[in-house]
């Protein structure tokens, strides 16, 4: 008997192995660690890189203001994707709005939903077709269009969840306290609704910023935006100065996520309970 | 529902509920509804949940608009008006603070939406009125630093309202509510979530509050002690309907009926027999009572409270009839005994009895009841209901006549029918309707007559209708075939009947 009980812990030492929580995020840990962690280190790496040798030149040539365009571009990138989030919220929060107050408000959510489920190429190409038939000069405006279009549904989601997770009894109370119905939507539902807005706009602005290919189909290549140039340098084996835009671009989200989660933390600790 | 107005004063009344019926769906929650809610009383709605007691108080805030009917606001018609044009403020059950507003803010909330008369008059196209304005800062934060103090939470102007403990957010809602001067305070079940020791002294704060302001509050609760506690009248509802208006006093002393009995302190309900006046007949033997004008031998409910019964020893003369203690729990300042009295079937009967000394468990013991503590109604129902079978497949046989109705049940499927009194359509002549029956009588109820007609079944309907129906006519009965609510009795509930 004693031997046995002697021996059981050899045993399990040496097959330590056990499926706890912990083990389920293994695989992801390594997928993370192969498809993010790695190609940011090349990326890091690629950006100091000149000529084969450690050197600046890359971000010299990237922030010269006189020869490099990539500023430029930079700039009407966000531009366009303060403009889109602005677009997106000026339709999504009347329409989230709408929905949440519809019984039916489920199930129309998914018809706004539903061209997600179609890839965002095909259906830009698609959009393209649609303009070159009705005779639009593509530009400016289908490519503000076709960005909208594509980010709505990331804007009306997380409004529409904070609107209708509102308790009816808000709403109420202020219409008791002497509010007309105007009244209530500015000083109790949108107040209230703020933790979905925010979550709405980096939803929308950040990949807005970076996106590509939209631009290029919508405004037949007349657009360059940040993620287009971005794709322009690596395809043209300009590794270096394209290294120091993604660096650019990734330094551009870790700003606005903070900006934004301060926002929602301040919001917080004002006491927003949803 | 007996209404008990006459001892109060009618021309003061400051909400007046007419005939309101309000249905969700199919679903009635509250059904013909007529109350007068005087100036400057403390009004309770009591009742189970779902009796439809916090859809009345909705009606009166205006977040619901009746089906039909009318409520009157001093006399004028408010039934359409929104809830922000109303004189009156609501505390909600779960508080519905702003989370994102601070304490002041919470409260100052209808302060800055409200506007006053400024005291200039102005001409705009020969018609000369006062023009309006809002409240100055200086205004507000006076009004809410004493909202604040009347709840005993000064100084709390600048903390968050999640902050707060459940009793401090229940004082910052009624500040919230009070704060705006309005004429009615409605108060939906405030104290619910507080724990026991807080409601009561929440309960005295309230209604010191209500006779220092003067203003009329509506009160609406499950809960019968509070009810009883803070009432200047209780309004007892059931199943939307209204079971008795009175004083806490007479609800408890006088209760209406059965169900009030029974939802409003301990009692204990008995079935009994009116012998001829002044004579009672319940647990197997006669007993002398205040009570008269019952028809001889009428089946009754008898309610005695427990501690109008005295325990007696069996050979006292006091005795009036023996049994033994099944139990007795001490309950703080009383007892509670249960005693078991054997009736004219030989069944036993458990009732309950408070008193002061201790007794002992097994023993044999007397029982004493004034006359004056018998409470003796007629048997009252709320709704027809009679055991039948399935004639067929949508067809249900009631009272010996085949009514339609919307039931797939097969042929002799043993069912309860139940038919609201006001689904019952009667005819003039008696050939119109599916059965026939003779009115028995029927009674004013201040807005419709109740009758009670007979089939031939010997089966007592109750019917609530618009016209007069004479005594002693031959009717005809009729039932819409979506108004027969069936259900099906199971066998197992059949056994243990």
């Amino acid at each position: 008997m004693t031997d046995n009980v002697q021996q059981a812990p050899k045993v399990r030492k040496k097959f330590k192995f056990r499926l706890t929580r912990r083990a389920f995020s293994y695989p992801y840990i390594l997928f993370l660690m192969i498809f993010v962690v790695v190609p940011l280190v090349l990326i890091l790496v690629n950006a100091f890189i000149y000529d084969g040798a450690f050197s600046f030149q890359n971000f010299a040539d990237f922030f010269n203001v006189g020869t490099s365009k990539g500023l430029s571009v930079l700039w009407k990138s966000i531009v366009i994707g303060l403009m889109t989030t602005v677009i997106c919220l000026i339709i999504g929060y009347p329409l989230a709005l709408i929905l949440s107050k519809m019984k039916a408000g489920k199930l129309l959510i998914l018809f706004f939903m539903l061209p997600m489920w179609i890839n965002f190429l095909i259906r830009t190409l698609a959009t393209k077709a649609i303009f070159d038939a009705m005779g639009v000069t593509l530009g400016m405006g289908t490519v503000i269009f076709g960005m909208v279009y594509n980010y709505l549904p990331f804007m009306i989601m997380p409004l529409y969840n904070s609107i209708s997770n509102i308790d009816k009894s808000y709403s109420e109370a202020a219409l008791d306290l002497g509010a007309d119905k105007m009244t209530v939507l500015v000083k109790t539902i949108l107040p209230l609704s703020f933790p979905g807005i925010l979550s709405g706009i980096t939803m929308v602005f950040i990949p807005a910023i970076s996106t590509f290919a939209i631009t290029e189909i919508l405004s037949d290549r007349q657009i360059y935006l940040f993620g287009d140039s971005i794709q322009n340098m690596f395809s043209q084996n300009m590794y270096g100065v394209g290294s120091v835009m993604s660096l650019v671009m990734l330094v551009l989200v870790l700003i606005s996520n903070l900006i934004l989660n301060r926002f929602g933390a301040k919001d917080e600790s004002g006491s927003v309970v949803l | 529902m007996a209404t008990n107005d006459k001892n109060l004063v009618v021309g003061d009344s400051i909400i007046e509920l007419k005939n309101v019926h309000k249905s969700f769906g199919d679903k009635p929650v509250v059904k013909n509804l007529s109350i007068n809610i005087h100036k400057g009383e403390f009004v309770t709605l009591l009742g189970p949940s779902g009796c439809g007691k916090t859809t009345t108080l909705r009606m009166i805030a205006g977040f619901e608009t009746p089906t039909s009917g009318q409520i009157l606001f001093h006399g004028k018609d408010i039934t359409e008006l929104p809830p922000y044009k109303r004189n009156v403020n609501t505390v909600f059950q779960r508080y519905a603070l702003f989370p994102h507003l601070n304490v002041f803010n919470n409260i100052a909330f209808g302060l800055k939406l409200k506007k006053v008369p400024s005291g200039e008059i102005v001409e705009k196209k020969g018609v000369k009125y006062e023009k309006m304005r809002k409240l100055t800062k200086k205004e507000i934060a006076d009004k809410v630093s004493y909202a604040l103090k009347m709840v005993d939470l000064e100084n709390y102007e600048k903390r968050s309202v999640t902050s707060l403990s459940g009793g401090q957010m229940q004082r910052v809602a009624i500040a919230r509510a009070l704060v705006n001067e309005p004429e009615v305070l409605l108060l939906d079940e405030p104290l619910g979530a507080l724990d026991l020791k807080l409601r009561k002294d929440m309960q005295i704060e309230l209604m010191n509050m209500h006779k220092k302001l003067g203003i009329t509050f509506v009160y609406v609760t499950h809960d019968q002690e509070e009810a009883l506690t803070m009432s200047d009248r209780i309004i007892v509802m059931r199943e939307g309907e209204i079971q008795q208006i009175a004083t806490p006093q007479k609800i408890y002393d006088e209760p209406a009926n059965a169900f009030v009995a029974d939802f409003v302190g301990e009692s204990n309900i008995l079935s009994g027999c009116m012998k001829k006046d002044f004579c009672v007949s319940v647990l197997g033997s006669d007993f002398v009572c205040v009570d008269k004008g019952f028809k001889s031998n009428e089946l009754v409910d008898v309610i005695i409270r427990p501690e109008d019964i005295r325990l007696v020893p069996v050979d006292s003369a006091d005795c009036m009839k023996a049994g033994y203690i099944q139990s007795s729990v001490f309950k703080g300042d009383h007892f509670q005994t249960t005693v078991i009295v054997k009736d004219e079937y030989g069944d036993d009967n458990e009732i309950l009895v408070h008193h002061t000394n201790p007794r002992t468990v097994g023993a044999d013991i007397g029982l004493s009841i004034n006359p004056d503590s018998f409470h003796i109604m007629h048997k009252s129902r709320i709704i027809n209901e009679i055991e039948t079978e399935m004639w067929d497949e949508g067809v249900v046989e009631i009272c010996g006549g085949k009514f339609e109705c919307n039931s797939n049940l097969p042929s002799a499927t043993k069912v309860r029918v139940k038919v609201d009194f006001d689904d019952v359509e009667l005819t003039d002549d008696e050939a119109d309707g599916i059965i026939g029956a003779t009115v028995i009588n029927s009674i004013y109820k201040g807005s419709y007559y109740q009758c009670i007609v007979r089939t031939d079944d010997y089966y007592d309907f109750f019917v609530d209708t618009e016209y007069e129906w004479l005594k002693d006519d031959r009717i005809g009965i009729k039932i819409a075939p979506d108004k027969i609510i069936i259900e099906k009795i199971e066998e197992a509930e059949e056994n243990n009947d």
